[in-house]
């Protein structure tokens, strides 16, 4: 074993000496960055004015929480939807209807580290529907809509420490998977020392149902596995499509110094889940009831308020209990990061972060091991399949660090390679890497566009590195993450462009935009507002107090609110403005915004109801406006709201029209 | 003849005149259709967005309850069709030149009411109005194009109208054939 060990290390250092003497020629040469003629270059990003790009592009924010949204190839930013952060411009997080998102079992948390959008699937391609994104910190996953770009649902995962390995869908959205980065006790809020690691802590893989019909999400079940760290997923496709694969790292079970103690193994884990398989033992009964409280936060109309459905119990399957095998591991070298599927299914790449190669398990391998029993080991009843018998190559010299791979559909991979700071292209079929090319610098995850799918379309792949350092004008000592955009559609790899993103991208995913562009909402329709506090004409505007609390209908209209005229508030009451835009013309947004107002302005799209709580403190005149540039007379669209001392006995009135 | 006066059914269906605007704010037209008993927008929410673009400049809103040739005009084109029909069965050559000359006179009723219309909904603007521009009024042309500040106004028959213009011919094309006929 120690033999074995120190000639990996060797191997290690005698690669790591390899790629820094390449590193050094090829950064020695300036053509390395192979731009395509600056010209043609620029053509091959231009998207003339008024014209559409022929990709969205949704690249997570990772610490800043949203999802932002590109028009590619022009890397033109679309929008930024926000979804585990507060947004002062829409008053998401901060609007009494989206507040509700945020609650979880440690109560309101408005903000998250948000990783691995994945949009929604059929038959192993993108269709669009939705796209789901992982919370990190405080385990969650969130949907956003992609006919309105909005979230709409947000569910917390007990048990779960880290929910990194998310979240990745399967071939038809049956699942949404998410698994523990960090083991913790499974049992909830366990106070255990911290080094009865080994014996009390455990991770956990997440499936959650998705509603083909609503998206709506639900944790079906979990699988209780060994004290490691699940880093992330994918599901297989076609043959495959049964089974989703999850990277392990920490086999050592090290609880301190990770860097050091986490790194001591040869190998870790892919482990394979049938979850097929899975659910049918859950629904044959295999599984326990496990306590652990959890919310479940979304819509239950088209809008109005989310609602809080909290939960407490979760469905567990316990490998070290059930007979039956669904869970394999597949022995990976070092550490592996990112485990990758190819759109055959039959290729499992391990992103072996420390590994000198990269190691390519074989789908049907894997399951000939199976039925011919390779298997060398068994952790809490999970069979340990002969690497030799899974493995199907080892792609040579991929650079140092390799982190994740995506595929063209015409027998290529590209993997990044985070130390060496490149992107390697290989081959399927030679496992041989054909072309390299640099990245500016220190590249995390890569998309192709549709790259995840059965059917990719070998057009643009972008780069999501951490630094800029000198890329972009200098913006101080922290700097936003750039992207790069290369041309795969020729033999060899060529860079267009380098931007700026927002937030940290992770994983980013770009789908054809006709596959969107024509389910894209242009209004709320006001005959389907379902808001409870909506006004139905405007005419219906009011002003309602019960006790101290004080609600205020209003609506608005191109260029003026209705009420906006009104009296009787007093210091003390909790108001809230009910705000109705009676527009219904695409992009004709109404905004209103409160002097002294210690919580949000509001942003209203067209047809859509939302509510602002006002507490005011002070007596006073207190103008409002509308926030929106709306029309030619927005300068006029504004109000007075008069707030009368707490024992005032001015009466409540409202009115709109002539002085 | 019969097929000439059901032709005219089909304005039951569809509308016999649009006005289309165009304007840089409205990359894809807005609009309205009208038909014999109906004003619709081009799209779902055109009228109501009309009515609002109007208000700045003192227009009344347009509302379908406010025209009573929207009452009328259904029993018109229904007598037109049952005197049509009439004149069919009877064969009578007359009786087709008396319901082309009511055609004809309806239709110029018709233009004629179309523009008091527009006269009184581009000239009668309200006092209140925030944007008042010296000297402008806003008629919508009875027939073509006509630029209203940020507006570019047209008005054109619509597919309706080709049923009555197709009405119309066969209904000479057989009152033609008859006289030949006779002759």
């Amino acid at each position: 074993m120690t033999n074995n060990k120190s000639k990996t290390l060797r191997g290690l250092l005698l690669g790591a000496g390899f790629i820094a003497i390449a590193a050094f020629i090829f950064t020695g040469c300036p053509s390395q960055q192979r731009m395509l003629d600056t010209g043609d270059a620029a053509q091959k990003v231009y998207v003339a004015p008024g014209e559409h790009d022929e990709y969205y592009g949704f690249f997570s924010g990772g610490y800043s929480g949203q999802l932002s949204v590109w028009g590619l190839p022009s890397a033109r930013l679309l929008r930024v939807i926000p979804v585990f952060s507060q947004d002062p411009e829409t008053a998401y997080g901060y609007s009494e209807e989206t507040k509700p998102l945020f609650e979880t079992s440690y109560g309101f948390i408005p903000w998250d580290d948000s990783h691995h959008p994945h949009i929604s699937q059929t038959n192993g391609d993108a269709d669009g529907r939705w796209i789901f994104i992982n919370a990190n910190n405080t385990p969650r996953i969130a949907r956003i809509d992609l006919t309105t770009f909005q979230t709409r649902e947000i569910l917390e995962i007990p048990n779960t420490g880290g929910n990194h390995a998310s979240s990745f869908v399967t071939s038809n959205t049956e699942y949404v998977i998410g698994g523990t980065r960090f083991s913790i006790p499974y049992e909830e809020d366990l106070d255990v020392p911290i080094d009865s690691y080994s014996d009390a802590f455990r991770g956990a893989l997440s499936f959650i149902a998705v509603d083909q019909q609503t998206g709506r999400m639900n944790l079906d079940f979990q699988i209780v596995v060994p004290p490691y760290n699940y880093d992330l997923g994918r599901a297989g496709k076609g043959p495959s499509s049964d089974w989703v694969f999850f990277t392990t790292y920490n086999t050592e079970e090290a609880h301190t110094m990770l860097e050091i103690n986490a790194s001591r193994n040869d190998k870790d884990f892919i482990a394979a889940v049938n979850w097929r398989k899975a659910a049918q033992l859950v629904r044959d009964g295999y599984g326990t009831t496990m306590p652990g409280e959890y919310y479940h936060n979304y819509y239950s109309g088209k809008q109005g308020y989310a609602v809080n459905d909290v939960k407490n119990g979760v469905t567990v399957l316990d490998t070290r209990e059930i007979d039956e095998d669904f869970i394999y591991y597949l022995p990976t070298p070092k550490s592996p990061h990112g485990v990758d599927i190819d759109p055959t299914g039959e290729f499992i790449v391990g992103g072996g972060k420390l590994a000198t190669v990269i190691p390519v398990h074989s789908f049907s391998r894997m399951l000939e091991a199976i039925e011919n029993g390779n298997i060398i080991d068994r952790i809490d009843g999970i069979p340990v399949l002969d690497y030799d018998s899974t493995i199907i190559g080892e792609v040579e010299n991929p650079g140092l660090g390799p982190l994740h791979t995506e595929f063209d559909g015409q027998g290529y991979a590209y993997t990044s390679v985070y130390i060496s700071s490149e992107i390697v292209k290989w081959s399927l079929e030679t496992f041989e890497v054909v072309d390299r090319i640099d990245a500016y610098y220190s590249i995390g995850h890569l998309l192709i566009t549709a790259g995840d799918n059965v059917n990719p379309e070998p057009r643009y792949m972008v780069g999501l590195t951490k630094t800029a350092k000198d890329r972009y004008l200098p913006t101080g000592p922290k700097q936003n993450h750039p992207a790069q955009l290369y041309d795969i559609s020729g033999g060899r790899m060529q860079l267009l462009k380098d931007f700026p993103t927002i937030g940290e991208p992770h994983y980013a995913q770009a789908i054809r935009a006709d596959k969107i562009v024509n389910q894209v909402a242009q209004i709320y329709e006001m005959e389907e507002n379902d808001h409870p506090h909506a006004i139905r004409r405007i005419t219906e505007n009011r002003v309602e107090r019960d006790g101290n609390v004080v609600r205020i209908f209003m609506g608005s209209t191109r260029s003026h609110f209705r009420p906006d005229n009104i009296e009787g508030i007093r210091v003390g009451d909790t108001v809230y403005i009910h705000l109705t835009n009676f527009e219904q013309e695409w992009d004709v947004v109404h905004g209103i915004a409160i002097k002294g107002a210690n919580n949000t302005e509001l942003l209203v799209a067209p047809g859509e109801t939302k509510t602002i709580k006002w507490e005011p403190v002070r007596t006073g005149i207190y103008p409002f406006y509308c926030t929106a540039f709306c029309s030619a007379l927005h300068q006029e669209m504004q109000g007075y709201i008069r707030v009368s001392a707490a024992d005032s006995d001015v009466a409540l009135s409202w009115k709109t029209g002539t002085n | 003849m019969a097929l000439a006066a059901l032709m005219l059914v089909a304005l039951y269906y569809m509308p016999f005149w649009t006005i289309s605007m165009s304007a840089p704010q409205y990359p894809g037209g807005i609009g309205m259709y009208i038909h014999i008993d109906d004003v619709t927008g081009h799209n779902r929410h055109d009228l109501q967005n009309i009515n609002i673009l109007n208000h700045y400049i003192g227009m009344a809103e347009i509302h379908k309850e406010d025209f009573p040739e929207f009452e009328i005009m259904p029993w018109v084109i229904g007598f037109m069709i049952g005197f049509g029909i009439l004149a069919a069965v009877f064969g009578s050559y007359k009786l087709v030149i008396t319901w082309l000359v009511l055609m004809v006179i309806l239709g110029i009723g018709g233009l004629i009411d179309f523009y008091l219309w527009g006269y009184d909904y581009g000239h009668n603007l309200s006092p209140d109005a925030p944007i008042k521009v010296p000297g402008m009024s806003y008629q919508p042309p009875l027939i073509g194009c006509k630029q209203l500040l940020n507006i570019n106004a047209c008005s054109w028959p619509y597919t309706g109208s080709i049923f009555i213009g197709l009405s119309m011919l066969f209904a000479g094309a057989s009152a033609w054939y008859g006289k030949t006929k006779k002759r």
